[in-house]
């Protein structure tokens, strides 16, 4: 029972439509960034500092006795949701005012609210003094990673390369913060590391579709560029889709079976893998034509090497 | 294409044979594993804390504090030299890091500048006209003083949390003055904390009995002296009460060598404790000139209690009472005496905590995402690409035994983000096959024969591979190298996932189709 995903040479026209999916992805950029300057981040602890504890109470139906109990220390904001099941509470505080010592008070007061007949799953408390350093290293990961990629694709290739792997990159990137600030999922220091993954990912999908237009800039000296980028993203298409599913399926599983800590992380590399998929064949190769690729005479020599 | 060296072979099988040799231990339970013969291996993959439970606490060491006492101290010194001289001088005070004096007889200055420079010489020290003398501590021994202090709280720290030697917690520094202390297996951090709360510096003083109490309430202390609160004794309206000590300190707890818990007369809870030979004989010293006076026992700035010297103590041996101890809290007090003082009060900067209910519930949930994960590739790859899917296959499985191995040898930390590495590598690891099969599937339709279209496809795909898994290796690097705990742990399971996948990805499945085509040598391929 063998099965084809698609057609035996596939022809699709992605360059003629290249118009649509640049107005496509920069309203989704645009959308992206509307939501992020709208809605902001929902930013975990390891941002903003703060407390985070997960308690597993002996019956379900406790939450509303515990945010009351909670709220009446004064502590600033609670939150409280069940995590992945009704007798699993994960219990949020802000960042106390008056930096570590009162933010060690507070688990403290939380702790003896709530009594020992809870069995505490995790606790996180994050000062103000790494809070701070873990965004700005996260920032640096995430810039210095789309900078060192650029700069390896130039070496590899040509600088229409780099900028185009890195144009359908930072496409990428800015969109999973976009869905991020869409639906509000909490972003921390695990989501970076999507983040990071799904750059690596996206890149990869890329730099596969590049290395056929480069064997194909020597391959056919006259055909017409729009073909012949057409041709190459058609060439590789098939391994582009299979190694998409593959990915996603192993994502899917992670997702649904992976246990509800890992859950975000494997929602944001699933919407990474199908974005980078997507932005690699109808971003990606199209931008090339926009910036202009040329074939060049030392490619010559190389064609002769090739039988 | 046909003819692969016979070396080529024996690498590869070596490999996969080593592979199988040092993930085997994995599979066996820790005590097992510990037993086996030394010839073989038995590392086997550890646990990070999210996994195992236990806690994780970055500490930082008030380095400033070591500063600021020193710079105390030296005011003293200096106070205590130039009176001994009946040299005249004013505005004696610390700064943020030296200390300043105005000489006021400038015939003197230079004679004062020639006694105060030999006092420290990690301070520079400079005479300005006017006879203003300012020390000033240098870069280099304020890193000195940095450095040590931060060395001395990771001992300390240590002797605190694992008296016995049996937690192994990880003790690190990090950075300029912060610690990270990891300990498997402790889910409760703030027992962690309790003993990590106080410096636990002891001072035996001796009281001020001229200078009055009264007065020095009302904010007149009298030089040399220093009012201190009690640890338990209240006042009427529920202040502590205060004690007017002298400052210099008699027998400092620097010479305690152990201490313990005992019971005094009445068998009540008690410290016991013993000095070294030099504590032991100033301890004795000061009991014999005091006879009679009261003697405070000071801990971390507060007055445990002041009994009044019944005999002279010689031995160094003695004991610390309180009307407050109880069993518990004097074993406490034992043992951070006997661990010894902290340089500087530690502040928690982080701390993670997980339970081992939540850490067993992780592995579980891990288990079973990475199992399915890698089922669903499977057979995927089986239904897509027939008999050469199986050989992707097995090289998907050979990868897995070399990912555990790798990380098995490499003593790496398996995190929950690390399992996450792995499912997502069990995805991405058949890209390198997924490449080679539609490179021979093109070379097909070109029209090549079978063994052509196979050779070139390898040749052709390796390439475009190894552009695309150096770009993942890239950001894998960058990720161990700006992240923390965690998220390294997903890193270094993505890189070891990304080198092992080539290698079986290519090498593995080559022999295998190789091997297949030899034994066939079929006519037609499809993939």
């Amino acid at each position: 029972m063998r099965i084809k995903l698609l057609p035996e040479n596939p022809n699709f026209g992605f360059l003629q439509k290249r118009v649509a999916f640049f107005i496509f992805s920069g309203l989704l950029v645009a959308a992206s960034l509307g939501l992020f300057a709208v809605n902001s981040l929902n930013y975990g602890i390891d941002f903003t500092g703060g407390i985070m504890i997960e308690v597993k109470t002996d019956q379900p139906g406790q939450i509303g006795t515990m945010r009351k109990e909670l709220k009446a220390l004064n502590l600033g904001a609670v939150e409280l949701q069940e995590f992945g099941a009704p007798n699993d509470i994960l219990i949020r505080l802000q960042a106390q005012q008056g930096g570590e010592k009162a933010n060690q008070a507070a688990v403290a007061a939380v702790k003896q609210a709530l009594g020992d007949g809870m069995d505490y799953r995790r606790t996180e408390l994050v000062g103000p003094k790494v809070s701070d350093e873990l965004f700005w290293n996260g920032l640096y990961a995430v810039v210095s990673a789309i900078f060192a990629i650029l700069v390896y694709i130039w070496f590899r290739f040509e600088w229409q390369f780099g900028l185009g792997a890195v144009v359908a990159l930072t496409h990428d990137v800015i969109t999973t913060i976009g869905v991020f600030a869409l639906i509000q999922l909490e972003f921390n220091l695990s989501t970076v590391a999507a983040v990071l993954t799904i750059a690596g990912y996206s890149i990869n999908d890329t730099v596969v579709v590049f290395d056929r237009v480069r064997e194909n800039l020597r391959k056919y000296k006259t055909m017409p560029m729009d073909e012949l980028l057409n041709q190459s993203a058609n060439e590789t298409l098939s391994r582009t889709v299979m190694t998409s599913l593959t990915t996603l399926l192993a994502l899917v599983a992670l997702y649904f079976l992976g246990g509800e800590i890992i859950r975000d992380f494997a929602f944001a590399m699933i919407w990474g893998v199908v974005i980078g998929t997507y932005s690699s064949v109808c971003l990606a190769v199209p931008l090339l034509l926009r910036f202009g690729i040329q074939r060049r005479s030392s490619d010559d020599e190389a064609v002769n090497q090739q039988p | 294409m046909l003819k692969i060296d016979t070396w080529k072979y024996a690498v590869v099988g070596m490999i996969c044979a080593l592979g199988f040799v040092f993930a085997a231990p994995n599979l066996l339970d820790k005590a097992t594993a510990d037993a086996l013969p030394d010839f073989l291996p038995k590392s086997q993959i550890s646990l990070g804390l999210d996994l195992q439970g236990g806690s994780h606490l970055l500490l930082e060491v008030e380095v400033g504090v070591v500063v600021k006492e020193r710079l105390e101290a030296l005011v003293d010194t200096i106070r205590t030299e130039l009176r001994k001289e009946r040299i005249r001088y004013s505005g004696l005070g610390a700064m943020s890091s030296g200390v300043n004096v105005t000489i006021q007889d400038p015939a003197q200055a230079q004679k004062a500048y020639d006694i105060i420079r030999q006092i420290d010489t990690g301070f520079q020290t400079r005479l300005a006209d006017g006879g203003q003398i300012t020390m000033e501590l240098t870069q280099k021994s304020l890193q000195e003083r940095r450095v040590s202090a931060v060395e001395q709280s990771i001992e300390i720290v240590r002797r605190r949390i694992d008296p016995k030697g049996i937690k192994e917690p990880t003790i690190t520094r990090q950075g300029d003055d912060r610690i990270l202390l990891q300990v498997p297996g402790e889910d409760d951090p703030e027992q962690l904390k309790k003993l990590l709360g106080q410096t636990a510096k002891l001072t035996f003083q001796l009281l001020d009995d001229r200078g009055s109490l009264a007065d020095a309430m009302a904010g007149r202390v009298p030089p040399g002296s220093i009012l201190l609160p009690s640890v338990d004794e209240f006042g009427l309206d529920g202040k502590p009460r205060l004690y007017l000590l002298k400052k210099r300190v008699a027998v400092s707890g620097d010479t305690l060598v152990s201490a313990s818990l005992g019971f005094d007369e009445g068998n009540r809870p008690a410290v016991n404790f013993r000095l070294d030979a030099v504590g032991g004989k100033k301890f004795a010293d000061i009991t014999r000139k005091n006879l009679g006076k009261p003697f405070a026992i000071v801990l971390d700035g507060k007055v445990i209690s002041a009994p009044t010297i019944q005999g002279i103590i010689a031995g160094g041996s003695g004991q610390i009472t309180s009307g407050t101890f109880t069993t518990e809290s004097a074993r406490e007090l034992s043992l951070l005496l006997s661990a010894g003082a902290l340089p500087a009060p530690l502040t928690v900067l982080e701390e993670r905590s997980v339970g081992p209910g939540l850490g067993a519930d992780s592995v579980a949930a891990g288990k079973t995402a990475s199992v399915v994960g890698l089922a669903l590739v499977i057979v995927f790859m089986v239904i897509y690409y027939g008999r050469f899917g199986v050989f992707a296959d097995v090289a998907l499985l050979m990868n897995m035994v070399l990912i555990f191995a790798m990380l098995s040898v490499f003593g790496a930390t398996l995190t929950l983000p690390g399992i996450a590495g792995i499912v997502l590598t069990v995805g991405m690891a058949v890209d390198a096959n997924v490449l080679v099969f539609e490179r021979i599937r093109e070379e097909l339709k070109t029209g090549r024969g079978v063994l052509s279209a196979v050779d070139a496809g390898y040749k052709r795909a390796f390439g475009t591979i190894m552009d695309a898994n150096v770009t993942t290796l890239i950001a894998a690097t960058l990720l161990f190298v700006f992240g923390s705990g965690p998220v390294q742990g997903f890193a270094v399971t993505l890189a070891v996932g990304i080198v092992s996948s080539m290698f079986t990805a290519i090498w593995v499945t080559r022999i295998l189709v190789v091997t297949w085509l030899r034994r066939t040598r079929p006519a037609t391929l499809k993939i």
